[in-house]
Formats: C-alpha cells, structure tokens, sequence
C-alpha cells in the first residue's frame, strides 16, 4: 500500500504538512507495511507555474505526477486562502493530464485561521475531487488553531483515524471499478471508420 | 537525390521584437516571409513549409497563394504546408488548389494537414470543434478520393454530396501531391496516416521529446500492420528549433530577450531549464548539430527535419544571419545522419521519386478504385484487413502492434 499526502501549506513550519502527517501517524498505526510520503507543493512552486505556461511538466515536477499517479491511495491537504484552497494548490492540479485521478481514493483536510473556514473542504475541495472523479472519502478533516491545543480528548487524532479508516477500506476494497487508462483504442468507433470507411451510397 | 531533407518551417506570427520594440506590418511580414524561403534555397534548403491561420497576429491565411508566389522565384526547394487544416476547408477546394499548385511548380511541392489549435476558427468556418477528429478523418478520405479517383460519387456527414464530381486540375503525372500528417497527441490520425502510407510529422518544438516518440512509434507499427512496410520504412518528419552563433554565450545573451518574451513559452521557465527539457538548441553550430542528431535516436532514423527560425519577433536580418549559420553545417547535419541511416531507411519522398514508384507499379491516378488502400503501395502481402476484420481478430487473440504501448506514458 503506497499512500501520498499532498501538502499545499506555503510556509515553512507549517500546520497543513503537520496535519498530513497526522494522516500518516494514523496510516502507519494501521497498516505498519503500508508506505507514506508527503509532497510539499512549495517546493514545486516554480515548476508548477511553468508548466502552466507551456504545458508540461519538468523532470521534477514530473517525478511527483507519477508518484501521484503510482499512489494506491492520497490524503490531500490545503490551508485555507481567502475562502478556498491556494492558487497554487489548483495549479498543481491544472498540470496533471485528463483522468489520471480517475477513481484514486482519496481523504481530503484543510487547515484555516479559524473554524468558520471549516466547510472549505466540503463547497472549494470537494467539487474539484468530484471533477477528478476521485473515490473522495465522506470524512475530511479541518484544523483550525483550536484543534492543535485542545490537548486531552485528541478529538482531531480521531477524526483523523476515521478519514483513514475509510480511506484504507475503500483502497483495499474495490473502489470504484474505474482507473486511468492510457492505451489507444484501436476498435473505437472513430478509430474503425478510418480503415473502414462508411459504405457509399 | 535527397535521402533526408532539411528545410524551415514558419508559424506567420506578427510578433513585437522584444529588444527594440517594433512590430514589422502585415505586409512586412509577408514580404519576409518571402525572403526567408528564398534564402532557404540559397543556403541548400530542401523544403519550405509554411503554416495556416486565419486570425491575428498570423499572416499565412492563404498558403497556396504564398506558395505560387515563391515557387515563381525559386528553382529547387520543395514547398509545403504546416499545417493545411483538414477540418476546416473545405477538401474539394483543397484538391484543387494543391494541384494547382503542383502543376504551376512542377510537383515541387507536398503539403501537411493538421487540425490547428484555435478553437474559433471552427465556427467561423461553420464546423463544430467538438467534432475535429471525424473531420479530419472523412475530410481526408475525401480529399484521397478526389485525388485518387477521376470521377467521385461521395456522401458524408459534414459536407453536401458530391456526384459525379471530378476535381480539376487531375494531379501531376497522375499522382497526388505526397501528404504528412502532423499531430502531437492524436492517436486517430498517427492511424490515419499509417493506413494511407503517408508521411507522420512531430512539430517536436515545445514538449519534451517524451511527449513525441509514443505516438512516432504507433505510427510506425500501424504502418507495418497495414502493408507499406517495415516500421523502419514508415515515413517520419519531424521539428526542430534553434538560436544560435559561433560562441555559444554570445547566442544566450542575444536570444535570451527573444526567449523570455515568446508567445509561447515566455514568462514561464529559464531559457536554461527549456532548453534541457525540449529541443530547443540555444549555442554554437556544433552544439546544435550534436542536438539534432539525437532526435534520430529517439525517433529513429528519418525523412525530413524542419526548423523554427523566425518567430518569438526576431527580425528578419537576424534569421537570415541564422540561416547563414544553418547553411554552413547543413553539409555536416547531411554527412552525419546519412553515416547512421541504416540500409534499408526509405529516403525522403519527392515527386520524381513517386511517379517512378507509380511507373512500377499500378497506375497511380486510379489506386483506389477497388476502395481499398493504393495498390500502388500495397506490399507483396496483398490484402490489408479492414478495421473490423481487424477487430475480429483482434477478439480471436492476435492481439499484434499494441503491447509494447502499453506501459508507456500517455500524452494527450
């Protein structure tokens, strides 16, 4: 089981990249052979911005794309910037090909300033993952500065442990059926009509 | 005899030259346009291939014209298209003004059709962009049939029927212009052009060569599966561009402006990193030859290569200076690649070459009358399956050509 943590937090010491390995501490808890990586964005800021402007990646950038894609399963995790995710964040997303999502099981969480930001990841995330056609598990997490001192109850380690819960279960269950597929289609219709084309009246 | 040919390919952008500020008129451009083709031929060119647009800032809307223009005033260089686009004109007019073209040049000419990547030009054409690859699919069996057959009986989806139709002028010594196909991420028209034995062009400028060789090699195969035989003799081309001076920093310092403010690709990554990535060439002559050679390992040994120079508002007094350039290593890209091609590479086609080809063979205005693929081209082999032949056994297990694609990046 191999497991990437996408993490779009912008600053060095950062809550976000704490919150993905909150992910991971809950992830290896659970399945001690299972590997966990964690791809800052930050540091692919330039490459991301120069894919989006001639249309492919750098050999960097590229290395993490396929890690991505290779994943059995990601946790994606974004602060919260002006309402929603970064620019940047969007970006990275911008610069995988069509479908190469498709049906990857995924956990989503964000981190905010405050907890009235708290259903950035249900109205901005969401609708992103459900475009990528992404298996999006129904638990996301937020953290909002409350929840990294509210010391005892751990009421954020739990709602961690049940987003990967749920993100364990559908990546070893069948998830839904559909994968990225790159091979051409030889027998498409469109395909066919070129050596077969259509009977002249 | 040209067993590879090297030429220029040109875009027709109006750019603003970055360093002085200036935009040249449309009629300067033009006129340039001109220019640069006949120093084309000064310098030992093979061919000269311009694009087609029909919005600003490009010029070239009307290639067949510039075309004429400049075979009145050359006597050798082949001229050519990149690209003439199948989905939008209409293929009557096509086969006739390509053969007009043929004639008045004396067949030193081919074209190639590509599907161009500006979404309005469809309606403004009355097409629906949604519908591109069917276009350029029965567009193009159209325009063979035109070619290929003195008189047409045609009904099709996306144009009025024809019947009884003859395309005049017929072609020079019975035989169509030769065609390349340009496509950087279609799989449909990599199979298009290996069904007919056509050429394949890879603009190979602004992606990494990755992007490229999965679709070169289903080409290759494809063109092996359907009879014209091996995939070593399929018909390849590909792009090429560079910048470059006897120093090679004194050719970064003078085109880094030109770089950082491309159309294209400015703005974004380093002249550094892009040249790394692509083929892109930015340095001496030597740096440049020693580039280009590789495409061949990565492609594998081919036709014809063309090259970008006068683009990103460079003025024209420099692209003739780097045609200059060009034209002092040509011999040396020449020797090079002709000491690698193995026996057995087809060379590039011409049209003498073809009409010889067609003189062995089946009368060449009338290969396809049977509704099969040219006879004229068909190997000793004989019939090549349609596609639901194909997919038949394909069913029953022969599962040929697409297994070693499978693991391979996708570029759509």
């Amino acid at each position: 089981m191999r497991i990437v943590a996408i993490s779009a937090g912008l600053s060095d010491s950062s809550s976000t990249t704490l919150l993905a390995q909150r992910y991971g501490d809950a992830i290896r808890a659970a399945r001690p052979d299972a590997s966990f990586e964690i791809v800052t964005l930050r540091d692919l800021a330039h490459d991301i911005t120069d894919a989006t402007i001639v249309g492919f990646a750098s050999p960097r950038l590229q290395h993490v794309i396929d890690q991505v894609a290779a994943a059995d399963a990601l946790v994606v995790v974004a602060p919260t910037f002006k309402a929603s995710y970064p620019g940047l964040f969007k970006s990275f997303f911008d610069a995988l090909e069509a479908e190469v999502l498709t049906g990857k099981p995924v956990a989503l969480a964000a981190t905010g300033g405050t907890a009235r930001h708290s259903l950035v990841i249900d109205y901005a995330m969401r609708p992103l993952f459900a475009y990528l056609q992404t298996m999006t598990v129904p638990t996301g997490v937020f953290a909002s500065p409350h929840d990294w001192g509210d010391a005892g109850a751990d009421a954020l380690g739990a709602r961690v442990e049940r987003a990967v819960g749920e993100l364990l279960s559908v990546a070893e269950g069948g998830g839904t059926g559909r994968a990225f597929d790159d091979s051409i289609d030889l027998f498409s219709e469109t395909m066919l009509s070129i050596s077969d084309p259509r009977p002249q009246v | 005899m040209t067993t590879m040919q090297f030429g220029l390919f040109t875009v027709g952008d109006v750019t603003p030259d970055p360093v002085d500020g200036t935009t040249p008129s449309e009629h300067e451009r033009i006129k340039n346009t001109v220019a640069i083709a006949k120093k084309a031929e000064e310098i030992g060119l093979d061919v000269f291939a311009t694009g087609e647009h029909h919005n600003p800032p490009f010029v070239p809307s009307s290639p067949t014209t510039t075309l004429a223009y400049i075979g009145a005033q050359t006597e050798k260089i082949i001229l050519s298209t990149s690209t003439t686009l199948i989905t939008t004109n209409d293929p009557v007019k096509l086969a006739e003004d390509y053969a007009t073209l043929q004639h008045l040049v004396d067949g030193r000419m081919d074209l190639m059709l590509g599907r161009g990547n500006t979404a309005p030009v469809y309606p403004w054409f009355g097409y629906d962009g949604s519908k591109a690859v069917e276009l350029t699919i029965e567009h193009y069996q159209l325009l063979r049939r035109l070619w290929d057959e003195d008189v047409v009986n045609w009904e099709g989806q996306f144009r009025t029927p024809l019947q009884g139709f003859t395309a005049t002028p017929r072609p020079l010594d019975g035989v169509a212009p030769f065609v390349w196909h340009g496509s950087i991420r279609t799989p449909e028209v990599a199979e298009l052009a290996a069904y007919y034995g056509d050429g394949y062009f890879a603009n190979n400028i602004f992606w990494p060569k990755e992007h490229y060789i999965r679709l070169i090699n289903f080409y290759r195969q494809r063109y092996a599966h359907y009879g014209h035989g091996s995939p070593e003799q399929a018909i390849v081309g590909l792009g090429g561009q560079f910048f470059i001076r006897k120093n090679s920093q004194d050719a970064v310092r003078e085109f880094r402006p030109y770089f950082d403010n491309a159309p294209v690709y400015g703005h974004g990554p380093s002249l550094e990193d892009f040249t790394a990535q692509t083929p892109l060439t930015v340095g001496s002559p030597q740096e440049f030859v020693e580039k280009t050679l590789t495409f061949a390992d990565y492609f594998g040994d081919y036709q014809r290569q063309l090259f970008l120079v006068d683009h990103a508002g460079l003025p024209t007094k420099v692209v003739l200076e780097q045609l200059d350039l060009l034209g002092e290593v040509l011999p040396t890209l020449r020797a090079e690649f002709d000491a690698r091609r193995p026996a057995g590479v087809p060379d590039a086609p011409t049209h003498a070459a073809r009409v010889a080809l067609a003189g062995e063979g089946a009368p060449a205005g009338r290969q396809r009358e049977e509704g099969g693929v040219p006879t004229g081209r068909q190997a000793e082999g004989g019939s090549v399956p349609t596609g639901r032949q194909r997919e038949e056994r394909a069913r029953e297990g022969a599962g040929e050509t697409t297994g070693s694609l499978d693991h391979e990046r996708v570029t759509r």
